[in-house]
């Protein structure tokens, strides 16, 4: 092919190219710790390097700083078979979080590893917590449910830890009972329903059916679409509670049931444009589309769903996201996965720029005025000072099929960052953090 | 070179070469597709399919040769320019960006993004010469003008990471602001300006010392900072004028480099280093990556989410023409003749 071009001996470089293909290993050693000071040598001269080790290990010298992970192992029957979560849901996120922050770390010295605590729904993660602030560990990463992280939070205080939230979404924990050693990457559900509702009054669909279930998550959720209504100005023209058998999946006759007793659940209501479901477990939310009295659209915890990740989504370079993950987990990457992703990456993202591997200095840098996080949805993240919320983009979602749009939606502004038009402003907030007060 | 007088240069050029008689490509990430586009129309002439989802692209010297990254085809396709026919390949994972060294259009640099690699290839041979592994999703790739100092931006390491070709060392990894897009040197390899994506400045290291001269920050009015993504970069072969493209700010930044003579002061500080933004322009929604005609009157930006490419002309700094092409343009070149 292409005879006219110079053969690649014509300007190779002074020395043989046979031999040359072994990977080379992580040249940290040629950077040293003054990141901003990289060591000065003339292309030209062999720069004076340590040895290279093999690209994934650290340095011998390298710093280590280990992150724990309180992992919550707890089986989910879900309507959907397909979305059943995998054992390492969530965990899965930190260990790809892991990886990165070391292939990072290789050229700067720093090493990152994952202590995960397993910890079943009735084993105490207060013990576990224990056993992780004697290993030194003084950053955890967690998926418990609200009421542990809130027990957590405080349990690690006087030792100085700082609890990473990826999976409880309660506005509880980033309002009346915020703590201050506490960061949510989890999206709260005020900031799921206002990604919902700007979509909505976007797409001009304000006239609300909201339907929301029994349990006490499913009521939160309620308010918060409640809320979203009144700041983006949709009205809840019916507003049911769904009361029916959770968490049976479709027997024999199941689906005949279903098929009578949806439509007539939402029989009877006034003129609306859209379907928002509240149901915070995925009990009967997933029965809702196509089972309508009137054709209509759903949305909320079925059909149209706001979450911080989807594994379709590949927009702002998250082919490469995707891809990455799924090399590893030999599965598709969860909204739980990438809020843990998310919490190791701040850690490993400040620990650069910090230049640094000290929690205190890690965590000065985070809620810093300069902390930025990449993370595949076009504006970066950083960390609301008022309450340790991540603010983030919303991805609006089909069911995990395919990724219809992401909020905040156009048209929607704000004095700072549009990413505030979701979720609780700092004007609003009931949060009383000692270190708050200061704009970000 | 940096002191010649730009008119002259341009009217030497405009006499060897029809203004507007050259041909540009731009790659379609999202169909798969090459646009074939006649400056001298304004028109796309030829669509070309592509393997998937076709990002960075090289051209030979001469012009015959157009290189297409397929990322995930895991493959470099080499077109062709006449016949438009596949007449090699390269099998590498997930490439992003090639560059050529040029004039010798051998060998290809190529980054490897989910593999976070630079790969080195004969082209003839089609033989890798060189692997070297990068920080997480190395994406843009500069090479400086005697082959052997390479810089890779990437994108969630957020450095900016120098390699020699020779040795195939390290050299430095200078930290920059959030999600570094793209590198590209000064004409004369003195200087290396990367642009942060996320942190919505422009780098500027010294490529002998790797230090920091310079950040250069972009204010727009009534425009908030979070939409100023600054992603491409193209500057005059007189190194005189940087455009950087700004992305969802739908515009690209026109940005004075600095003469020689005032590099040479920095080491009082580097307040002396005036690199002050000069003005906007409006362009196609979100521009990426822009080349310039040979002639360099005028530049092309490939506009993500309109699907368009931009022609602005270089002397009065106005958008002249706008060419619909693919979906999602990520890069555009032009030919040499």
């Amino acid at each position: 092919m292409a005879p006219t071009w110079p053969s690649a001996d014509d300007f190779a470089p002074t020395e043989p190219v046979q031999g040359r293909r072994a990977v080379l290993g992580a040249f940290a050693g040629a950077v040293g710790t003054g990141l901003m000071r990289p060591v000065a040598t003339t292309p030209d001269q062999p720069p004076t390097v340590a040895p290279a080790p093999p690209p994934q290990a650290a340095t011998p010298t390298a710093a280590t700083l280990s992150i724990g992970y309180l992992h919550w192992l707890h089986s989910v029957e879900t309507i959907s078979l397909v979305f059943t979560p995998a054992a390492d849901n969530g965990r899965a996120g930190a260990e790809v979080g892991i990886d990165d922050n070391n292939t990072t770390g290789r050229f700067l010295n720093q090493n990152f590893t994952l202590e995960v605590a397993e910890v079943r729904t009735n084993d105490d993660p207060g013990a576990a917590l224990d056993k992780l602030i004697a290993k030194g560990i003084r950053l955890v990463v967690t998926d418990r449910r609200a009421a542990d992280v809130l027990r957590l939070a405080d349990a690690g205080a006087p030792h100085g830890v700082t609890l990473f939230n990826a999976g409880a979404p309660d506005d509880a924990l980033r309002e009346q009972n915020c703590r201050a050693n506490v960061i949510h990457t989890a999206p709260s559900h005020a900031m799921l329903a206002d990604a919902l509702a700007q979509y909505l009054i976007w797409k001009r669909w304000p006239r609300w059916f909201l339907a929301y279930g029994e349990a006490p998550d499913d009521l939160l959720l309620a308010d918060a679409y409640r809320r979203a209504a009144k700041v983006f100005g949709a009205h809840i023209v019916a507003d049911r509670q769904y009361k029916g058998e959770a968490g049976s999946r479709e027997t024999d006759t199941g689906l005949i049931e279903l098929q009578k007793q949806l439509p007539v659940f939402t029989q009877n209501a006034p003129e609306y444009d859209v379907l928002v479901s509240a149901d915070a477990h995925s009990v009967f939310a997933g029965y809702l589309p196509y089972r309508t009295w009137d054709a209509r659209p759903v949305a909320g915890s079925a059909g149209l769903i706001p979450t911080s990740w989807d594994p379709n989504s590949t927009e702002f370079g998250g082919k490469q996201m995707q891809d990455r993950f799924a090399a590893r987990a030999r599965r598709l990457m969860t909204a739980l996965d990438m809020n843990a992703w998310v919490a190791v990456r701040m850690i490993g993202t400040a620990a650069s720029y910090a230049q640094s591997l000290d929690p205190d200095a890690i965590m000065a840098y985070m809620r810093g005025p300069h902390f930025q996080l990449g993370a595949y949805r076009g504006l970066s993240l950083s960390v609301r000072s008022w309450n340790g919320q991540v603010r983030q983009a919303i991805l609006l979602s089909d069911s995990g099929r395919t990724v219809v749009s992401m909020s905040p939606q156009p048209g929607f502004l704000h004095q700072f960052t549009v990413l505030d038009t979701l979720g609780t402003d700092q004007p609003e907030t009931t949060c009383k953090l000692p270190a708050a007060g200061q704009k970000t | 070179m940096r002191h010649a007088p730009v008119l002259g240069l341009i009217l030497t050029l405009c006499a060897t070469s029809p203004a507007r008689a050259y041909m540009a490509y731009a790659s379609n990430e999202k169909d798969n597709t090459v646009s074939v586009i006649d400056l001298a129309t304004n028109q796309v002439v030829k669509t070309v399919q592509s393997g998937q989802r076709p990002r960075g692209m090289a051209l030979t010297s001469d012009g015959a040769r157009l290189l297409v990254c397929l990322g995930d085809s895991n493959r470099i396709d080499i077109y062709d320019t006449k016949s438009w026919q596949v007449v090699g390949a390269i099998d590498t994972p997930d490439p992003e960006y090639a560059a050529l060294r040029e004039p010798e259009n051998n060998p290809l640099y190529v980054s490897n993004e989910n593999n976070a690699l630079i790969t080195v290839w004969n082209i003839d041979t089609r033989k890798m010469l060189v692997q070297m592994p990068t920080g997480v999703e190395p994406e843009g790739m500069a090479v400086n003008p005697d082959g052997q100092l390479i810089v890779n931006t990437t994108e969630t390491t957020n450095m900016a990471q120098f390699f020699s070709y020779r040795t195939e060392k390290n050299l430095a990894n200078v930290l920059v602001p959030p999600r570094p897009r793209w590198a590209a040197f000064t004409h004369d390899g003195s200087e290396v300006w990367v642009s942060s994506e996320l942190g919505g400045a422009v780098t500027v290291i010294d490529a002998k010392s790797f230090k920091v001269l310079d950040t250069i920050h972009f204010d727009v009015q009534g425009l908030r900072s979070t939409f100023i993504q600054p992603v491409g970069i193209a500057i005059t072969r007189d190194d005189k004028l940087a455009f950087v493209a700004l992305g969802p700010a739908n515009r690209v930044a026109v940005v004075s480099v600095p003469q020689h003579k005032v590099l040479s002061y920095v080491s009082t500080g580097n307040s002396l280093y005036n690199a002050t933004v000069k003005k906007y322009l409006l362009v196609g929604q979100r521009p990426w990556h822009m080349a310039f005609t040979p002639d360099e009157k005028y530049l092309l930006t490939a506009n993500g989410l309109s699907n368009d490419v931009s022609v602005i002309s270089v002397s009065d700094l106005r958008v002249v023409n706008t060419i619909p092409v693919g979906q999602q343009p990520w890069m555009v070149l032009v030919s040499p003749h």
